[in-house]
């Protein structure tokens, strides 16, 4: 071995078995948030402390205490119960939202990569197009012309991820048709598709796998805000973008309206993110060796 | 006392040793070989002197440069003492350089580094310097970019750098191995004048036996992180007593046995009319330069049963060639024909078909597999082209008879590429490109980056495949003595053309073509010191 060999052996050793290594704590701690609001939401469907949609005004903007753990709002209707079903709401959107935005990208960056030329510059010229407008007001200005609701507030923010998708996609194949095993794939006389399905997109996996744990984090944050504006999910079902909207006026004498649901946001948020974050450190083997 | 003395010298990473117990000396002015094959730890030696050892190695005895004990310096004074009193050159002189940094500027920096003295003087010691390893200002100035620089250039800048100071010991790694072989043997020539002229004591790390027989006086040969055998070149290589490197002598100068084209047919398996590949010119502000000619007129033929070299250096245009007959780029003029049918064809089925006759083998086969995949997996690619595709049980015999062909186990079909040594893995690449039952297969270089020993091992199965299937090899190689061992008849390509070609024993023994006779010059030969002593 020459020492530029043995300097380059962190990136020549590829995917040894990724698995075996230990996950980071901040994967680990990502995944403890993800898992308790998943399950809050799970358990939301049957079961909540009271009812969501209950109105209850003798008990209306009691602090947080034992019956009510995290207090009740001007109507009376507790605080925790309403998190607890509104996480439905925010993983429900990011997680369509993502879906849509990879399902179509994906195989839109698989394609600007295989083909050159006109097919690959429409795409990407597009994909600017759709970058270039602020995807959140884009949002806001669908969900205003199409009225406000959960499925458009789920198509406006899924098709703002698709160029996200394609980019990345697109990028990260055109670096691996440059590879010797594609060339080798070309001599075998397989033709674009079977060489983007099989030997392409696998390679990819890790890294998209990353970007829509990056892009679930944004879907939470996108959801909050049209319902923070009023255009998400419509009353009486909670959400978690309207419950601080509402608290906006109360916050001065009930701030736990606004702490709890700013709260949940932040840490799924955050917990996302961490997932992310150790997804790329644990799938990316040069900076996994450093570690 | 020697300029340098190491005794005792014990390296290990973990728990793993990889130095053990290496004592060898070097004298000023002397140029000490130190070969072995990979994971011999000659490269390890080299780092433990220069102090580059990774952090997770542990070191035990003595390494001495004049009175400075450097086995017990600290990082700090390795700042030092690198660049001041050791200089060290790398393989690959494009990464050990910074692109965007003038030349002059970089052997500059090295002496303000070490030295006080003002920018005015630095560039004059850099232009000196340059001038010394053979960059003289008047064609070379300071302010060129090191992409400006042919690899050897650049080669010469990375020595200039590692020189400027006149170090006691200059460690070079490898450094000619990137290097096509005339300009090699420049380098070669310019270590040696400079270790005469300025008695820098020279360590040469290099695999290549060849090499050290033609420039260094002493030679150290490793094997396994132990020293097997040192002395004098000459009395090394002739009159070794250390079986290992009896073999590894051997092994150098492989010949495989294998019984010459029996020419058969008159329809070549593979010819070529009159190709020309042709990549457009750069742009300018106006218009575009001309387009250069990579691959211009060039016709061959092979037929089966044959074996063919086609040879040349870097940037003469036959891996372009090889592109095209493998029909991954299209020829602007002339034609690539498979058993005298066009080919690419047109037709789909037409093209199934003869992409199975003719296959290819590249340099290094790890990046030709796809990393996720198993080696089953990889092989049985090649099954699409088939009309019924074998299925199940009938595949996996396929596949087991193919392993077995190359000399691999059937129970590595279920392993990953990674868990092979370079050798196996060139077996496996064979394998893939045998399954198909090819009529031709293309070899890119693909044994030029193995050891002597699995090189040896190559050569022989793919003489012994040859005979026994009767498939034909293109060997594209700039390695000439691959190329006399095994193949039949041999092209010389330079700047496009095809310069000479001939049987290859007539064309090594009476080459024609002046590049042809520069080239084969060029060539390090083992028996170097034997025919001067």
């Amino acid at each position: 071995m020459t020492l530029g060999e043995i300097a380059n052996t962190r990136k020549a050793e590829p995917t040894a078995s990724p698995r075996r290594n230990a996950l980071s704590w901040g994967f680990r701690i990502g995944l403890f948030l993800v898992v308790v609001v998943v399950a809050a939401a799970l358990i939301s469907f049957v079961w909540t402390p009271y009812d969501v949609e209950a109105i209850d005004i003798s008990s209306k903007l009691l602090p947080p205490s034992l019956q009510h753990l995290f207090g009740t709002d001007h109507f009376g209707r507790d605080v925790f119960s309403m998190i607890m079903t509104g996480a439905r709401n925010s993983l429900a959107v990011a997680l369509v939202a993502v879906g849509i935005g990879a399902g179509i990208g994906v195989p839109l960056g698989l394609l600007a990569a295989a083909r050159k030329g006109l097919v690959s510059e429409s795409i990407m010229r597009t994909n600017d197009l759709i970058f270039a407008f602020p995807s959140l007001l884009m949002a806001v200005m669908i969900t205003a012309a199409f009225g406000a609701g959960a499925i458009n507030a789920i198509v406006a923010i899924g098709i703002f991820n698709i160029p996200v998708f394609a980019r990345v996609t697109r990028g990260a194949a055109l670096s691996l048709w440059a590879r010797e095993y594609i060339l080798a794939a070309r001599v075998a006389g397989k033709s674009a598709l079977p060489i983007s399905l099989q030997h392409i997109l696998p390679n990819l996996g890790g890294l998209l796998i990353v970007q829509a744990a990056i892009q679930f984090a944004l879907g939470v944050v996108a959801e909050a805000g049209l319902s923070y504006v009023g255009l998400g999910v419509q009353p009486p079902m909670p959400s978690w973008g309207r419950m601080l909207s509402e608290a906006q006026t109360m916050i001065g004498f009930a701030p736990w309206l606004a702490i709890f649901p700013g709260l949940a946001i932040m840490l799924l948020v955050f917990g996302f993110g961490l997932i992310g974050d150790g997804l790329n450190d644990h799938l990316d083997p040069r900076i996994r060796r450093l570690r | 006392m020697s300029l340098l003395n190491i005794n005792r010298l014990n390296v290990s990473i973990g728990d793993v040793p990889v130095l053990r117990s290496l004592t060898m000396e070097l004298d000023a002015g002397e140029i000490l070989g130190l070969a072995g094959e990979s994971g011999s730890g000659k490269t390890m030696t080299a780092l433990a002197i220069a102090g580059l050892l990774p952090a997770r190695a542990k070191m035990s005895g003595d390494i001495l440069l004049d009175d400075l004990r450097l086995s017990a310096a600290s990082e700090r004074e390795f700042c030092n003492i690198r660049g001041r009193d050791i200089g060290v050159v790398f393989q690959e002189p494009m990464t050990a350089l910074n692109p965007v940094m003038t030349i002059g500027h970089q052997v500059a920096e090295t002496v303000r580094i070490h030295r006080n003295v003002s920018r005015r003087e630095a560039r004059q010691l850099a232009r000196e310097t340059l001038e010394k390893v053979g960059l003289p200002v008047a064609r070379f100035p300071l302010d060129r970019y090191p992409h400006n620089l042919s690899g050897g250039q650049r080669q010469r800048v990375a020595i200039a750098i590692a020189i400027a100071l006149k170090p006691k010991l200059l460690i070079a790694d490898e450094p000619t191995t990137a290097l096509d072989v005339t300009t090699q043997a420049e380098i070669l020539d310019l270590f040696r004048q400079l270790v005469r002229d300025d008695g820098i004591g020279l360590m040469l790390v290099t695999h290549d036996l060849a090499v050290i027989a033609q420039t260094a006086d002493r030679v150290v040969i490793m094997k396994e992180g132990e020293i097997v055998d040192q002395g004098g070149v000459l009395q090394v290589f002739q009159a070794t007593q250390q079986a290992y490197v009896k073999t590894l002598l051997k092994n150098a100068v492989h010949v495989p046995l294998r019984h010459a084209a029996r020419e058969t047919g008159t329809v070549p398996v593979l010819e070529t009319r009159h190709v020309v590949r042709e990549y457009p010119g750069v742009r300018k502000l106006f218009g575009r330069r001309a387009p250069l000619r990579a691959v211009d007129d060039v016709s061959l033929k092979i037929f089966a049963n044959e074996n063919v070299g086609l040879v040349g250096e870097s940037g003469c245009g036959k891996s372009t060639l090889l592109r095209t007959i493998l029909g991954l780029d299209q020829a602007q003029a002339g034609e690539v024909l498979v058993f005298g049918r066009a080919f690419p064809a047109d037709d789909r089925e037409d093209m199934r078909q003869l992409r199975q006759r003719i296959q290819v083998v590249f340099q290094d086969p790890f990046g030709t597999f796809d990393p996720r995949w198993r080696v089953e997996q990889l092989i049985a690619e090649n099954f699409h082209l088939y009309d019924s595709p074998p299925t199940g049980a009938q595949a996996r015999r396929r596949i087991d008879e193919i392993l077995d062909q190359v000399g691999m186990k059937s129970t590595d079909a279920k392993q990953y590429p990674h868990e092979f040594s370079g050798g196996q893995r060139q077996r496996i690449a064979i394998a893939r490109a045998l399954i198909t039952e090819p009529a031709i297969i293309a070899l890119d270089e693909a044994v030029s980056a193995l050891d002597v020993s699995i090189r040896a091992q190559i050569l022989d199965l793919l003489a012994g495949l040859s005979d026994r299937l009767g498939v034909s090899y293109l060997f594209v190689t700039h390695d000439l003595s691959v190329v006399r061992s095994i193949t039949d008849r041999v092209l010389v390509m330079k700047r496009g053309r095809i310069v000479e070609q001939g049987r290859t024993e007539d064309v090594f023994s009476n080459p024609q073509h002046p590049y042809t006779i520069g080239l084969l010059a060029a060539v390090p030969d083992l028996d170097f010191a034997r025919k001067f002593a």
